[in-house]
């Protein structure tokens, strides 16, 4: 007990540099709170994506293998996913965690100039990546015709993706809202904390999607040809067909 | 011991009002550092993506096991540097890697459920039979 008060004491509830100065109340861990809840936000964050990705591995290859037995739809994965366009996408959100990291360096040394011009950069890089999302969602809809329920992959990639723009939508709109506080002043050096704990969302939205840019698009399934060949025997099988 | 040892190295980092104009953070890199990381960030992507058309790894399959370390790499310096993980409190990395461990578990135990019968769910909800 003593310990853990004594810990708290000595660092100002985890941030700030002393208690005088601290929005914060010293905690018994040491660890400003809402920076200990962000943290476990993310780890129950990584469980969600985690379902959908799981879904999306084992829903795109039912999707290969009931068309390769004859009984499925298309678009496939490798018949719609632009790599070049999502690369770019990909770099622009890469681009964005670089940019939020240097928003929290600024306003931790006081420098307002350089906090505001970093989150607007952030939001706005982070726009973009959104408008890519808009334009490849409706470029798979009104030209390769791959709508949520036109077939397994379009229902869990719809689902992942979008549960993924979802993120950086809510996470430009924080970004925004800090840069519109920053804006009426409100944004010191004393606060430095809702930046990073903001920051901290961003950089987790970026990390899901290095881990979507490669299981999604880079991974082909199609490289497994025995799995489909099996899968697409088996189906027949079942229905009678050989 | 060795939390609070960490604790006072890093400070726990928030406000640092003490921090003047200019200076990094006591054990936070600098901007200079946050800019490298990004280029070798930005280098990794483009391995990657190269990687993906180079037809010899895809056939060797070598395609997949390198294009997952790069991803791992790239995961695990966003998250040491730029979430400041690496220098922050070992609980707060403990906490993520309770929510990373158990969602790889996911992952891997619904891909082996689903892969005893390949594709029976499928055709089941296909064709409403048995």
């Amino acid at each position: 007990m003593s310990t853990a008060v004594a810990t708290a004491e000595a660092h100002g509830g985890g941030h700030g540099g002393g208690a005088e100065h601290s929005p914060h109340p010293p905690t018994s861990t040491g660890i400003d709170h809402r920076k200990l809840l962000m943290w476990g936000f993310l780890a129950s964050d990584c469980m969600f994506f985690g379902s959908l990705i799981a879904t999306y591995l084992i829903y795109r290859g039912r999707a290969e293998e009931l068309v390769a037995a004859g009984q499925g739809s298309g678009p496939l994965p490798h018949e719609v996913l632009d790599i070049p366009y999502t690369s770019v996408s990909a770099f622009v959100l890469l681009m964005s965690s670089l940019t939020m990291v240097l928003a929290l360096a600024a306003v931790q040394r006081g420098d307002v100039r350089g906090t505001r011009i970093w989150l607007f950069a952030t939001a706005t890089l982070g726009s973009i990546f959104l408008g890519g999302q808009y334009f490849e969602f409706t470029s798979f809809y009104k030209e390769d015709g791959l709508g949520l329920t036109t077939n397994m992959f379009g229902t869990s990639f719809y689902t992942l993706t979008g549960f993924h723009g979802a993120h950086v939508t809510i996470g430009v709109i924080m970004l925004l809202s800090l840069l519109w506080v920053s804006l009426r002043g409100g944004l010191r050096q004393e606060q430095a904390i809702n930046v990073e704990i903001i920051g901290l969302y961003w950089h987790f939205v970026d990390i899901v999607w290095i881990v979507i840019f490669t299981l999604v698009y880079l991974i082909p399934y199609d490289d497994d040809i025995s799995t489909i060949s099996e899968g697409a025997e088996h189906a027949a099988r079942l229905l009678g067909l050989s | 011991m060795a939390h609070r040892a960490s604790v006072a190295t890093h400070g726990g980092h928030g406000g640092h009002p003490g921090s003047a104009a200019g200076e990094h953070l006591p054990g936070h890199p600098g901007q200079r550092t946050y800019i490298n990381i990004a280029i070798i960030l930005a280098i990794i992507t483009i391995v990657e993506v190269a990687t993906y058309y180079i037809e010899w790894m895809a056939d060797s399959g070598v395609l997949v096991p390198t294009l997952i370390v790069l991803s791992a790499a790239k995961f695990v310096t966003v998250v040491g540097y730029f979430m400041h993980l690496k220098f922050d409190d070992r609980r707060l990395t403990w906490i993520f890697a309770a929510g990373l461990v158990i969602s790889l578990a996911i992952v891997i135990s619904l891909k082996i459920l689903m892969d005893v019968h390949p594709i029976d769910y499928a055709l089941r909800l296909l064709t409403g039979g048995e």
